[in-house]
């Protein structure tokens, strides 16, 4: 079958059983809708949690940037792992006792004060948005390249879909839709990799074939050979980093410490029945991602390979297929500076500005023309890194059902993240904002109502973002990170491990972490984005790394403002006592619901 | 039956020390072998990685998963041992708080 027809059976078919689950499971009260009534068994919520977090990020454009970027790349794949091992041990299972049902709750609640609520509900609302943006942008993406849908349709269709399952079935809807998303995604990330594996080193594992010797030349390991092509076409070694150390050091920290603050993901945590469930459902949720995190390096390596072999010297026209459907998608171009016919892949941009800019009509070897003006260098290739995974089978040549299963794949990650964080927006809005702070009044069958409201109005708002993407999306991501790490994170921390850490404290060290970390991102990002070079970062932390120092600011100002202001009160202080034992989280919950 | 506070705070300190041990572990697996020495580690070998490259890019993570399980089991024992776990006295957990 051609892979189109393939591709539509195998999203059709994914997205028929999505919308059965959302029948399946829906909701009639706000406890179900927040947390699925916390009876998520720890193994589901593991899933859950998995698909929750790797988004089209994980799926679409980790392998790829790391393939570019090699060994450096490992700061996202420790940043984004090791976050487990803080949210396991200092978070989870502390705020699963807690037993409420939202990250501004614990926060509101901890330090008795709306205006720490108010803070905690702007930063939800403001990392939720920033990441959904580029999840409907992946979906439109997926849709465009692999079923010829116009991107603003397959927003369209991703944003339905989402409506669907998240209003209906709220948390309880989202939680099983996303055990199914993760196995749709993890097939589809698994399948191309092992093949890819067996064919370039004949180990059907991919994280040994990484380390083993090459098919075609038994002697030579894969990565040496990658080290040598690479430094023959100019590019450093694979396998040797280069940015520094202490800002690799800072990047990792603030990514992992921003994974740990994430409000989607700790909400996770709120939905199994127990502490120790939490635990473990922390344990298995890392086991999943490690599957993808531990994959998407060796698949990163062999594409690289494979990409610089394939291409470079090779005349346009004997060129596969692959590489002129991604040109006429605008993500590859090419502009044959010696006029050989032929193509030169080295290192340095290709081309004058960012982005390739098409002119009508077609050269003499049937390439698309470009308007800008060739560089300096001899490279002559412009590639975007975000096809590097979807591309992948298309350049090892799999069989078209290959290629049809990472549409799909990359479609679950995406709709599974974005469901995720529209519904941490809802409920910040109807129970941090209105329930807990506007309209105290309201029944629980009227919060049900703004809970939906709002999931409604926020697919609405993410689906914009989709159609019209906001040229700054990409900048902001370090924001995410970097504002989880420098106001969440220390306050839910000090909260739980320091019972004297006041209202007070707490403020300060949010508003003070928020502020040096978003300032420094603002100057570099938007203010002066031409002295954004280590020369100029601060010590020498780039943006995307200065949320661990930003964390380091938030714990400063807090415990000294803490200190000169009076200590908590004893009910807050009886908090802390409650949530650090494990004993009695079943009464905390049944205390909640006789609200 | 209620943990009196003295069994509260033993429990506390008992867990912190755990916890001290882990984060020293995970600091060392990725801070540690997959940053600041992995310039040093990459003169060793484990197949065709360079070691500092296999624990940036791989062995930190396994590493990780690993922590995460140990803690799943000392933290459970530690519960059951010091009388804090969530199945210590049905009767008391099943009742709401007062």
């Amino acid at each position: 079958m051609e892979a189109q027809s393939l591709t539509f059976l195998f999203v059709g078919a994914s997205f028929a059983l999505y919308i059965g689950i959302a029948i399946y499971s829906r909701v009639g009260s706000t406890d179900e809708f927040y947390v699925a009534g916390g009876a998520v068994p720890p193994l589901a919520n593991g899933m859950a949690t998995a698909a929750d977090w790797m988004s089209a990020a994980s799926f679409i454009s980790m392998a790829g940037l790391i393939s570019f970027i090699g060994r450096d790349g490992a700061v996202y794949l420790m940043g984004w792992t090791g976050g487990y091992v803080l949210l396991a041990l200092l978070l989870a299972p502390y705020l699963r006792k807690f037993g409420k049902y939202t990250v501004p709750d614990f926060v509101g609640d901890r330090y008795e004060s709306d205006a720490a609520r108010l803070v905690a509900v702007l930063c939800v609302i403001f990392i939720s948005f920033t990441y959904v943006a580029g999840q409907m942008r992946g979906v439109g993406i997926v849709f465009s390249r692999f079923l010829e849908v116009d991107i603003n349709h397959g927003v369209i269709i991703g944003m339905a879909i989402v409506f669907f399952y998240a209003v209906l079935g709220g948390m309880k809807g989202i939680t099983y839709t996303q055990v199914a998303q993760y196995c749709v995604l993890i097939f589809a990330f698994m399948t191309p990799a092992i093949f890819i594996s067996l064919m370039m080193t004949g180990n059907p594992v991919p994280q040994l074939g990484f380390g083993g010797t090459l098919l075609d030349a038994p002697d030579t390991y894969l990565l040496d050979r990658l080290d040598q092509l690479s430094t023959e076409l100019g590019f450093a070694a694979y396998t040797e980093g280069r940015k520094s150390t202490f800002d690799v050091f800072c990047i990792t920290a603030a990514l992992m410490v921003g994974t740990a603050g994430l409000p989607h993901v700790i909400v996770r945590f709120f939905t199994v029945p127990k502490v120790r469930d939490a635990r473990l459902s922390a344990g298995f949720a890392l086991v999943f991602i490690a599957l993808l995190y531990t994959t998407a390096p060796a698949v990163a390596s062999f594409v690289r390979v494979n990409v610089i072999e394939t291409m470079n010297e090779t005349h346009y026209s004997a060129m596969p297929r692959w590489f002129k459907n991604w040109e006429d998608s605008g993500l590859i171009a090419w502009q044959d500076k010696n006029n050989d016919g032929r193509i030169q892949y080295r290192a340095g941009a290709a081309l004058d500005g960012a982005k390739p800019i098409y002119s009508p009509g077609r050269g003499e070897h049937g390439q698309r023309l470009l308007e800008n003006s060739p560089s300096e260098n001899s490279n002559e290739v412009y590639m975007d890194r975000d096809i590097m995974v979807l591309a992948n089978p298309e350049i090892a040549r799999l069989p078209n059902w290959v290629i049809a299963l990472v549409a799909a794949g990359g479609l679950a990650a995406a709709l599974s993240t974005a469901a995720g964080l529209l519904l941490v927006i809802s409920s910040a809005i109807s129970h941090d904002l209105l329930k807990k702070v506007f309209m105290p009044g309201i029944s629980d069958k009227q919060e049900l109502r703004y809970a939906r409201l709002a999931a409604a109005a926020a697919i609405g708002i993410a689906g914009l973002f989709g159609i019209y993407p906001p040229a700054f999306v990409a900048q902001v991501v370090a924001f995410a990170f970097g504002l989880a790490a420098a106001s969440f994170f220390p306050a839910i921390f000090l909260g739980i491990f320091y019972s004297r850490m006041n209202r007070q404290g707490a403020i300060a060290g949010m508003l003070s972490g928020l502020v040096f970390t978003s300032g420094y991102i603002i100057y570099f990002k938007f203010v002066s984005p031409e002295l954004s070079n280590p020369q100029h970062w601060w010590l020498g932390v780039s943006p995307e790394g200065i949320g661990a120092i930003g964390m380091l600011v938030n714990f400063a100002a807090a415990l000294s403002v803490c200190h000169l202001t009076p200590p908590p009160s004893e009910q807050a202080r009886q908090l802390v006592e409650k949530i650090r034992i494990p004993h009695g989280a079943g009464a905390a919950y049944h205390h909640q619901q006789n609200h | 039956m209620k943990p009196s506070p003295a069994g509260a705070r033993a429990y506390w300190r008992a867990h912190l020390r755990l916890l001290g041990v882990l984060l020293a572990i995970w600091f060392f697996c990725s801070f540690g072998l997959g940053i600041l020495l992995a310039d040093w580690l990459d003169q060793f070998r484990l197949f065709g990685f360079k070691l500092g490259f296999w624990f940036s890019q791989q062995g930190s993570i396994y590493c990780f998963v690993l922590l995460i399980f140990y803690y799943v089991y000392a933290a459970n024992r530690l519960d059951r041992r010091h009388g804090v776990d969530e199945d210590a006295d049905p009767a008391i957990t099943d009742t709401p708080e007062q």
